[in-house]
């Protein structure tokens, strides 16, 4: 069984206490704040690239976001390194955005009514 | 699975798990009782209890609402769940967000009299916008705890690897192993449970939490998006020329038949007496998984169908089949008592994650000869969480039936005294230490308001059990039995501790060497 008490790869290693908090400090903020933002761009990149009516596109994004949010923060936490998470996590946004900002151009006609 | 995963994964589980635990806790449990939302609320009024009551009609309530809320007001309809019909409506001159509203007597249409109260509703808003916060902060809070939920579900299923050998092991009386093994057991029993309501529990306020796609679409226009989602039809402004109200019966008949049978289950009545009055008529949750609006438009001043709302295709449908599980409300009696059984698991899976980390913890400490803040900490708020909220519970339905019927404010009070006494129960786990001692006092304290509220009943109103059951009242027998068989697990487990506890100083040493060797082992191999 695996332990579960806080003592493992994150919670406790190699490094000091204070790299350890920090570590952790920046792998959390990455989990709330920036799985938040990759859930909120996943939801707008797939409400502008569905093909779909803009009310089922929307929901749709909106029901996705959700287990995207859950992927990214189980993501930041199995990552090797804080930065890695954070350097992955950024590099999810850029292509989400980009993909939100093409399909906008693309269909700006279809999105609007 | 590499086993660093698994580690990380570990860590995740036991932190998400625990700082949302304590809040997550209460929402469970309050919102497994809000299952019986209807049937909490009936109980709690004891004046409007009715013998069986047969097929009713709308005109009562709706003539004397008409005078009484001139530009329109929604009333529940009675169903077989809830025989009490409530409307509400706008007015001006009252306080708050300006609305009014009451129970309606449905033979009569006029406000029922009785002892003022939020009944289930008191549960149900608490366990998705807490209290003493403004509604929308709360609603923040739990959508932050809900999803820290569902990574701790994911976590736990990596962590825990062996989910059907776990299901299957039980290991009593071991200490930290009974506790993992009860909660393996408890999450594994009802897994998919658990991360439906946690995931659709998301779903019900996401267009709150992820309004960003409605920025994008609708150019932030929410008007539109939510007359899209919902498929309203303007109910309009008033004409003022006079014209009859029809009478509502064979209107609701007539939505009956094109929904194929389906009971209605909301009437909603704009402008009444004007020639551009209109009536909805929405369906009841029978029939249909979906929680989405079906909703059928009669002209107030011909009768004849004005149109049809709702009727969602593609992703509006799915969001209301999401909707609609969480709720539950389709669920015939065997369904909801599975429901309940699953939510009770997921209240106990908390529960139980919570306890094992602080026993985990204190072995962890006492090898290490001091115990921190946090352990303690922990313990505290693990006792008046797990155990302090069954007795404010119960408190709440005590003082429905303690505080004066005719009191101001009383349904204020209910909701108070529901906090002073979680709160004394957190103040008496903060003295006690999150001991062996204050889980003893606790469990005993709600078990003997749980076993005592059907006595309390039989001395305070006259349906009691020895009347409700003869009867074949459940609705009401059912919370007093339901609450008392709670009660009896509360005190058996007060009863455990206690003589566990006589038992506990000659072998706890021993044991707990065992039991950190072998622990030891484990990890290593």
């Amino acid at each position: 069984m695996a332990d579960m008490s806080g003592k493992s790869a994150i919670g406790e290693g190699r490094w000091p206490d204070y790299r350890r908090a920090a570590g952790i400090t920046a792998r959390a903020i990455a989990a709330v704040a920036g799985g938040y933002a990759l859930a909120s761009l996943s939801a707008v990149a797939l409400t502008v690239i569905l093909p779909l009516s803009r009310l089922d596109a929307v929901l749709t994004g909106m029901m996705v976001s959700f287990a995207v949010y859950a992927a990214a923060v189980i993501w930041v936490f199995a990552a090797p390194s804080a930065a890695r998470a954070w350097g992955w996590m950024g590099a999810a946004a850029v292509v989400l955005a980009s993909v939100a900002m093409l399909g906008h151009w693309q269909g700006a006609g279809q999105v609007l009514p | 699975v590499k086993a660093g995963f698994r580690q990380s994964m570990a860590w995740l589980h036991a932190w998400s798990g625990l700082l949302a635990g304590w809040i997550l806790f209460a929402v469970f449990l309050t919102g497994t009782a809000s299952y019986f939302r209807p049937e909490i609320t009936y109980w709690m009024r004891p004046e409007a209890h009715v013998a069986a009551p047969g097929p009713y009609s709308a005109q009562p309530m709706v003539d004397h609402l008409s005078r009484a809320a001139p530009s329109g007001f929604t009333i529940s309809l009675p169903d077989e769940r809830n025989p009490l019909a409530s409307a509400f409506w706008r007015d001006p001159t009252a306080g708050g967000r300006g609305f009014r509203q009451a129970m309606l007597d449905p033979v009569t249409g006029t406000p029922l009299k009785g002892r003022e109260t939020r009944g289930g509703e008191f549960f149900y808003r608490l366990h998705f916008q807490l209290h003493y916060v403004p509604p929308i902060w709360g609603r923040w809070i739990v959508g932050f705890c809900a999803m820290m939920m569902l990574t701790a579900i994911i976590s736990g299923i990596v962590t825990h690897r062996r989910i059907f050998a776990d299901f299957f092991t039980f290991r009593p009386r071991k200490g930290q192993r009974s506790w993992l093994d009860a909660h393996a057991a408890t999450a594994t029993l009802a897994l998919p449970y658990h991360l439906m309501i946690t995931y659709t529990g998301l779903v019900t306020l996401m267009l709150m939490y992820m309004p960003w796609g409605v920025q994008v679409a609708y150019q932030g226009d929410n008007r539109a998006f939510t007359t899209e989602i919902f498929g309203r039809l303007d109910p309009g402004r008033p004409s003022g020329r006079a014209a009859p109200l029809v009478p509502v019966d064979p209107l609701l008949a007539e939505a009956s038949r094109l929904w194929g049978g389906a009971a209605p289950t909301r009437l909603v009545v704009t402008h009444p007496g004007d020639a551009a009055s209109r009536v909805e008529v929405s369906r009841g949750p029978e029939g249909r998984l979906s929680n989405a609006r079906d909703t059928i438009i009669f002209s107030g001043a011909t009768g004849a169908v004005a149109g049809r709302e709702g009727h969602g295709t593609g992703a509006a449908a799915a969001h209301g089949v999401l909707y609609g599980l969480h709720l539950g409300r389709f669920a015939g009696p065997a369904l909801r008592a599975l429901f309940f059984l699953s939510a009770l698991a997921g209240t106990a899976m908390v529960g139980t994650g919570l306890i094992l980390w602080a026993v985990k913890e204190r072995q962890a400490a006492s090898k290490a000869g001091r115990f921190g803040f946090g352990v303690r900490l922990v313990e505290v708020l693990n006792l008046a969480a797990v155990a302090g909220l069954p007795v404010a519970m119960a408190g709440f339905f005590w003082l429905n039936r303690l505080l004066p019927a005719e009191m101001p404010g009383r349904s204020e009070w209910e909701v108070d005294g529901f906090f002073m006494l979680w709160g004394a129960c957190l103040l008496h786990a903060a003295l006690r230490l999150g001991s062996r001692r204050g889980w003893v006092e606790q469990l005993a304290l709600g078990g003997l308001l749980g076993i005592g509220l059907p006595v309390l009943n039989a001395c305070t109103t006259s349906w009691h059990i020895g009347a409700s059951i003869p009867a074949g009242e459940w609705r009401l027998a059912g919370l007093d039995l339901t609450v008392a068989a709670f009660g009896a697990m509360l005190l058996g487990g007060a009863t455990y501790l206690l003589r566990r506890k006589a038992e506990l100083p000659r072998v706890a040493r021993n044991r707990a060497a065992r039991r950190a060797d072998s622990a030891e082992a484990e990890a290593a191999s």
